[in-house]
């Protein structure tokens, strides 16, 4: 299997690690035997699998894009991760997080967020299970994804606004960590992608495994055979790490899309930040540096240490798209298919347009991670309301 | 037990000024912020048996906001791990150096270079809270062989089980991070604080100094009454971001001079 366990360091390949000052590795320990004491207990899987089904509206459907096909000229299959309740695929692992830290005993739940999906899924899980949710946001992202702030407010979390640092989600995830050194005996730290130190990239990917698990299945129920291509856009790159574990033991070609601005993988630079040593982009002595996108949830200059595994070993690959092509990709799907994508989600589709004449008569499977009514405000404003192609 | 062989100018110092019967103190300051280097001879000229130096990291997860302020104007002025460094040597101090950084200044140059940078620019230790024990063995192998101490830190989470490997492979000092937190003074010292000291000299011979929450010289004395001393940081930064300048830095430290010397 090509997306296994990761070694007991928490490594896959020379990637991974647990990057963390010395106060947390207990709690990442601790996090870590609980997680694989949880996982192997048929109740709580259920439990996850119950909760995902009747309250986030698991199984997600699989889509076939009839006029978006037709135009291209490339078979093009949405997984509608879009359609999960909270609008995105976070609630997998938000659930899955919750559940385990309440098994632990932990009452109180601190998240980062970028777009403020993953802020919402947490706090809607926290409000779920009764536990307290503060959620960190760059105060970049605070101002263009107000209504995410609102909704997370809402359902009873608490929002603070960061304003450290370059402001987005890297700050955030600092932030969020600051907490954890401070509150780590009766708090859980719910991050929100396949990154940080070990377990969690291990963790979030395996929450995310239903999106693969379901898509695997329903490509062979429709074609009764499997895609040629499965793309999914990447920031942290939990989405991705979903769909792709469906289907890394296959002969699909995966593609994780990145942002022109924030490709981690692309340049390919290795590094160590925020727990984990992975792909990260940074400037000639190591400083950090600022991804820079039009989707505040791909705004991450590092990039989930699988990923880097998959990249160096050659078994996925991963392109960047620039915003243009993002906003053109997002008219497009909302024309054409009446689905207005989450502009993360975007990226994804946006490789495949422009890939379109490579991939004449191909099968793709494009897993449509988040819907876009968060970025209708954000695009009124770049579009201009006269301007709609 | 170390050899004496395998004693840095660090501990070396540290020891024996402990073992004469005073309690250490350790200053840290922000590299690359303004008037920095007048504050490091200060601090040192006030008293401070060791300095710290930061080398501000874009991404300071173990710092609060006072040194967080710190790094990042140093940053937006231009400082680089090469010229907070070249400033090393020139400094009159007369006491140990060790710099304060994140694992990643180290990583991307690499191990070997990294260290050998540190070593050429008159430092003798180095601290990267990011990089706990189980992640350390390279780099604290590559700083061995340039001759520098790589100090480790313990926290109140750390298991007792692992503390003695802890305090082993520490060198210079150990720092017991006193409270469950970020750098920062508070109003009271946390119990903690004087626990993961008395732990960790349970099981070291070694200087222990906490520090993390440190906010008064009462503190310091307080924290000195189980470890060998404590590290000052964010106090003595505020100093220079409120506009106290070096000369309000040597004040600050003379006070806890002064507190730690009365007992």
């Amino acid at each position: 299997m090509v997306m296994t366990d990761p070694n007991k360091e928490g490594r896959f390949g020379d990637f991974g690690g647990r990057f963390v000052p010395e106060t947390l590795i207990p709690a990442c320990e601790e996090l870590e035997e609980a997680f694989r004491e949880a996982w192997s207990d048929a109740d709580f899987v259920e439990e996850f699998h119950r909760i995902l089904r009747d309250y986030g509206g698991r199984p997600s459907p699989l889509t076939e894009c009839y006029r978006l096909s037709e135009d291209l000229g490339v078979r093009v299959l949405l997984k509608r991760e879009d359609l999960n309740h909270t609008g995105s695929h976070k609630i997998n692992n938000v659930i899955g997080q919750a559940l385990l830290a309440r098994r632990m005993g932990k009452s109180r739940l601190v998240a980062e967020t970028g777009a403020g999906q993953h802020g919402v899924a947490s706090a809607t899980a926290a409000a779920l299970l009764d536990m307290e949710c503060k959620v960190y946001m760059g105060e970049v992202d605070v101002k263009r994804q107000a209504l995410n702030v609102f909704r997370m407010q809402l359902l009873g979390a608490e929002v603070e606004t960061v304003t450290s640092g370059s402001k987005t989600l890297k700050d955030a995830v600092n932030e969020a960590l600051r907490d954890w050194v401070a509150t780590v005996e009766h708090t859980h730290y719910c991050l929100g992608s396949v990154m940080g130190p070990h377990p969690y990239p291990w963790m979030v990917r395996t929450f995310h495994h239903v999106i693969g698990d379901e898509a695997h299945e329903q490509c062979l129920k429709l074609m009764n055979k499997l895609p040629d291509v499965v793309v999914a856009c990447v920031g942290g790159g939990s989405n991705a790490a979903g769909i792709f574990s469906g289907f890394s033991d296959t002969d699909a070609r995966l593609v994780g899309v990145e942002p022109a601005g924030g490709a981690a993988v692309g340049r390919g630079v290795p590094g160590v930040v925020h727990g984990m040593a992975s792909y990260l982009m940074q400037d000639e002595v190591g400083q950090v540096q600022e991804a820079e996108s039009i989707s505040a949830g791909l705004d991450y200059p590092g990039v989930g240490p699988e990923h880097a595994y998959l990249s160096a070993i050659g078994r996925a690959e991963y392109p960047a798209v620039t915003d243009q092509e993002v906003v053109e990709a997002f008219q497009l799907l909302s024309r054409t298919e009446g689905i207005i994508p989450a502009l993360e989600s975007a990226h994804a589709l946006a490789w495949v347009v422009r890939e379109s004449s490579s991939l004449q008569g191909q099968v793709v499977l494009l897993n449509l991670s988040g819907r876009g009514d968060k970025d209708v405000d954000q695009m009124m404003d770049v579009l201009g309301p006269g301007n709609i192609k | 037990m170390s050899s004496p062989s395998d004693v840095g100018h660090m501990e070396k110092f540290l020891r024996d000024r402990r073992d004469s019967g005073s309690k250490l103190l350790v200053a840290y300051i922000t590299g690359g912020y303004r008037g920095w280097e007048a504050a490091v001879e200060s601090a040192a000229a006030a008293g401070a048996d060791a300095i710290e130096i930061g080398i501000p990291f874009s991404d300071p997860v173990m710092d609060g906001p006072v040194i967080q302020e710190a790094s990042q104007a140093a940053l937006e002025t231009g400082a680089t791990p090469a010229s907070v460094l070249a400033a090393v040597p020139g400094l009159d101090t007369g006491v140990p150096h060790a710099v304060m950084t994140y694992y990643n200044l180290a990583h991307h140059p690499g191990h070997e270079r990294f260290a050998s940078t540190l070593a050429k620019s008159a430092i003798d230790a180095a601290i990267l809270p990011d990089l706990p024990l189980v992640e350390s063995g390279p780099w604290r192998e590559a700083a061995a062989n340039a001759g520098i101490e790589t100090i480790m830190l313990a926290a109140p989470t750390t298991p007792d089980h692992r503390l003695p490997e802890l305090c082993e492979a520490s060198k210079g000092f150990v720092y017991a991070v006193g409270l469950l937190g970020v750098t920062g003074e508070r109003a009271a010292l946390a119990a903690t604080a004087t626990e993961i000291a008395r732990r960790c000299k349970e099981v070291t011979d070694k200087p222990v100094l906490t520090g993390v929450g440190i906010g008064s010289p009462e503190q310091a004395v307080e924290a000195s009454s189980v470890a060998d001393g404590v590290i000052i940081g964010s106090a003595v930064v505020r100093r220079l971001l409120d506009g106290s300048g070096a000369e309000g830095v040597g004040d600050l430290v003379a006070a806890y001079r002064a507190a730690l010397d009365a007992g």
